[in-house]
């Protein structure tokens, strides 16, 4: 009988997939596992033998690597990211992206209101702002990478630059002017886009991996200035005492002119709060409303043509260079309004929350939601962010692995792990396909496979509705 | 036009008269394209004049006065003169309208037919929407101009036989297909000159024969001259009014394509010898 046949035969294959993949790991963690060196009383350094736990780790990855092989056998011969399988996904995603968008936007609407019902007035603090503000800070900047790297396809590994140019744009106007937020806000954003056509001057005629190292290059030279201009921006020591957003000229404090006395509540840090959450969710929802619309503004279809042939776009008679810096001037003044949110929030700034790691999680978030895809964004900023919050709450697994295990340090192992796994299974992203800005045959419903895949159906001409 | 030590075309000139179809033949090296990328601003040319004159042809007078002044446009009246040399590549097509397809197809393949044909109305549209800003804050004068901008595209689409394909990426579409479309993304600029680098590459006999039909249905029907490089001697033999033989940078004949069939340096230029026959084509 075939079917047997060729069950016996993924099961040699998968004994003989389990047994090279135990090899290599056994070559690979004989050093690393295998041996350690400890100290003893004396001070003396002794090498330890750990066998059994070389032995259990080899014999998991094998016995993991023949479960995976055996699946696949059984599954056929089906190839696991198969264009078909892959359309067919792409399909439901696509018809999935326009139900979920409501749903998700009500979701943010409603989250104070329901940490605040689950866990009572005091838990919610943290619920809203470490999860709540913190993941919407992500999401903006998210969105605001997203015009950049994502619709104009220049791979900018600086972001975070401009972030910190709106951050300490607002912190040393507010610290030495007084000015208040709300005519700060749109002041750091010019700030921050002046800087991007600034980078963006230098970096025209790059592309790709060449305008990846200048970007990163500007993003350390923004943050090194930062650190070295001790006059102005403290150094390291960074700028305190930041003047907090307003209720619009009324304080959020326990005085008499505060926002709880003047509208007859009792004080609570909780107001404060949710003015932020509501802040920022505006801001992210703006960036996101100026995504949508510039999208399907000549601008917009302009800066889609630049990522996908700049020379072709040129025999257009598009002015490139303006369309390039119109793209950095826009992405930098969303991590503008981003860092100026970011800077009063804290209350205290320093180059250390500039990093280039800031960069590189915010480019993970763009890349790993699906270049060009808002919800995508949004989606990957909750896991990335959200993950690395959840995980500091996960105090159980102390009592699994001992009272010094702290699963924050795993972070980044996870990280890299769902980034291979996203990169076998969707590599174009969680929401990698692309929404066209306009239809020509919008009047014919949606249907849930987009049409004219197959050419043979796709060939007769289909009746023109109001044509 | 010289790269480093290689002079690519030199002693190169000719006319390409309005309303003709001009083709710019020659074995493969003999520098065509780089004179393609001169034309259309793509390489700005070590030496020598491109001068493109529309509208009243009065203005062409004044072309040396223009050349001295060291400006790159002149307007008279109702004409125009520019001298493309001078130009940068985009304002070639936006300002002198001279519109160019490539050798290798170069649409934007991740969008759709019709965003391809809405872009390259980019400067229309860009000026209706008050360079995004009435856009963005949805004036209703940016919502006739897009409407304006997709009839004209259906117009195009109609004519290239891709109405239902609209809303699928350019990079689905067949060869032949993108062809067609690059040449109707060109002429969505609204060319007086329309420049065609190998069109019919890659198309079968009966393919390269509907590109025929196709350019003279675009120069009867549009006020659009034509200027073509092709190898597929069928193509430009049964289409052009003009033709001119390039060959190591230096043209060696220009002429109808009568002239050319039975002309005897081009005869040696492709053949390599003088006494053999002409190919059949």
């Amino acid at each position: 009988m075939p079917a047997k046949a060729s069950t016996r035969l993924g099961l040699a294959h998968a004994l003989r997939d389990a047994a090279i993949t135990g090899l290599i790991a056994f070559g690979l963690f004989l050093p690393l596992i295998g041996f350690n060196t400890v100290q003893n009383i004396h001070n003396e350094l002794i090498l330890e033998t750990r066998w059994p736990l070389l032995a259990t780790l080899v014999a998991v990855i094998a016995a993991g690597r023949f479960a995976y092989s055996l699946l696949i056998a059984a599954w056929g011969d089906r190839p696991i990211s198969g264009p078909r399988r892959a359309r067919k996904l792409t399909g439901w995603v696509s018809h999935l992206t326009s139900r979920i968008t409501p749903a998700v936007l009500a979701f943010a609407i409603l989250y104070p209101a329901l940490a605040l019902w689950l866990t009572g007035s005091q838990g919610a603090v943290k619920w809203i702002d470490n999860f709540g503000v913190q993941i919407l800070i992500y999401v903006m900047l998210g969105w605001g990478l997203n015009i950049v790297v994502g619709l104009a396809g220049l791979l900018d590994l600086g972001y975070v630059a401009f972030y910190a140019v709106g951050a300490y744009a607002y912190a040393l106007l507010a610290t030495t002017f007084g000015l208040s937020f709300w005519i700060l806000l749109p002041v750091a954003g010019c700030a921050a886009a002046f800087w991007g056509i600034m980078l963006g001057f230098p970096v025209l005629r790059l592309r790709g991996d060449y305008l990846a190292i200048v970007t990163l290059a500007f993003g350390e030279i923004i943050r090194l200035v930062l650190i070295n201009w001790v006059p102005v921006t403290n150094g390291y020591a960074g700028i305190s005492s930041i003047p907090r957003p307003t209720f619009f000229g009324i304080p959020f404090n326990a005085t008499d002119e505060g926002f709880a006395a003047r509208f007859g509540l009792e004080f609570s840090p909780i107001y404060r709060i949710l003015f932020l959450y509501y802040l920022i969710l505006s801001l992210a929802l703006i960036t996101a409303a100026m995504t949508v619309r510039l999208r399907r503004l000549p601008l917009g279809r302009a800066w889609e043509a630049l990522r996908e042939d700049e020379i072709a776009c040129r025999s257009l008679g598009i002015n490139t260079t303006n369309t390039k810096l119109t793209a950095f001037a826009m992405g930098a003044m969303f991590a503008g309004f981003g860092g100026s949110f970011f800077a009063s929030r804290q209350g205290f700034i320093s180059p250390e929350s500039f990093t280039f790691m800031e960069s590189a999680v915010i480019l993970a978030i763009v890349v790993l939601g699906g270049m060009g895809s808002l919800l995508g964004v949004a989606i990957a900023a909750v896991l990335m962010i959200g993950g690395t919050e959840i995980m500091r709450e996960l105090d159980f697994l102390k009592m699994v692995f001992g009272s010094d295990f702290d699963p924050t340090q795993y972070r980044m192992l996870l990280f890299g792990f769902g980034m291979v796994l996203l990169m076998i299974w969707r590599p174009r992203g969680l929401i990698g396909t692309r929404h066209p800005s306009i239809l020509l045959h919008s009047g014919e419903p949606r249907t849930l496979f987009p049409r004219a895949r197959n050419p043979a159906v796709a060939a007769p001409l289909q009746p023109e509705p109001g044509a | 036009m010289r790269f480093g030590g290689l002079l690519a075309v030199t002693d190169l000139s000719f006319t390409a008269s309005r309303n003709d179809i001009t083709a710019l033949i020659g074995p493969n090296g003999a520098g065509k394209t780089t004179v393609f990328n001169c034309i259309t601003g793509f390489y700005k040319p070590t030496e020598g004049r491109i001068a493109l004159q529309s509208g009243d042809a009065q203005v062409w007078d004044e072309l040396e006065a223009l050349t001295d002044r060291g400006t790159r446009t002149l307007h008279r009246g109702t004409g125009a003169l520019f001298l493309l040399e001078r130009m940068p590549d985009y304002l070639v097509t936006q300002k002198a309208r001279v519109a160019r397809t490539f050798q290798n197809i170069r649409l934007f393949p991740g969008m759709t037919v019709l965003e391809n044909l809405l872009v390259a109305q980019h400067n229309g549209l860009m000026r209706a929407s008050g360079f995004t800003i009435f856009g963005v804050l949805g004036f209703p004068s940016y919502a006739r101009a897009e409407s304006a901008a997709v009839e004209k595209a259906r117009y195009w689409l109609d004519r290239i036989g891709l109405m239902g394909r609209a809303d699928d990426p350019a990079g689905d579409l067949p060869y032949g297909a993108q062809r067609r479309l690059e040449i109707a993304r060109a002429m969505c600029t609204e060319p007086v000159l329309l420049c065609l680098d190998e069109p019919a590459a890659g198309l079968n006999a009966n393919e390269s024969a509907e590109l025929g039909d196709y350019l003279r249905a675009i120069r009867a029907e549009h006020a659009t001259s034509i200027l073509l490089i092709e190898h597929d001697m069928s193509v430009v033999m049964g289409i052009s009014d003009h033709i001119v033989v390039l060959d190591h940078g230096q043209k060696i004949a220009d002429g109808s394509p009568e002239d050319i069939r039975s002309d005897a340096t081009v005869i040696a230029a492709y053949l390599g010898v003088e006494e053999s026959e002409i190919p059949e084509t």
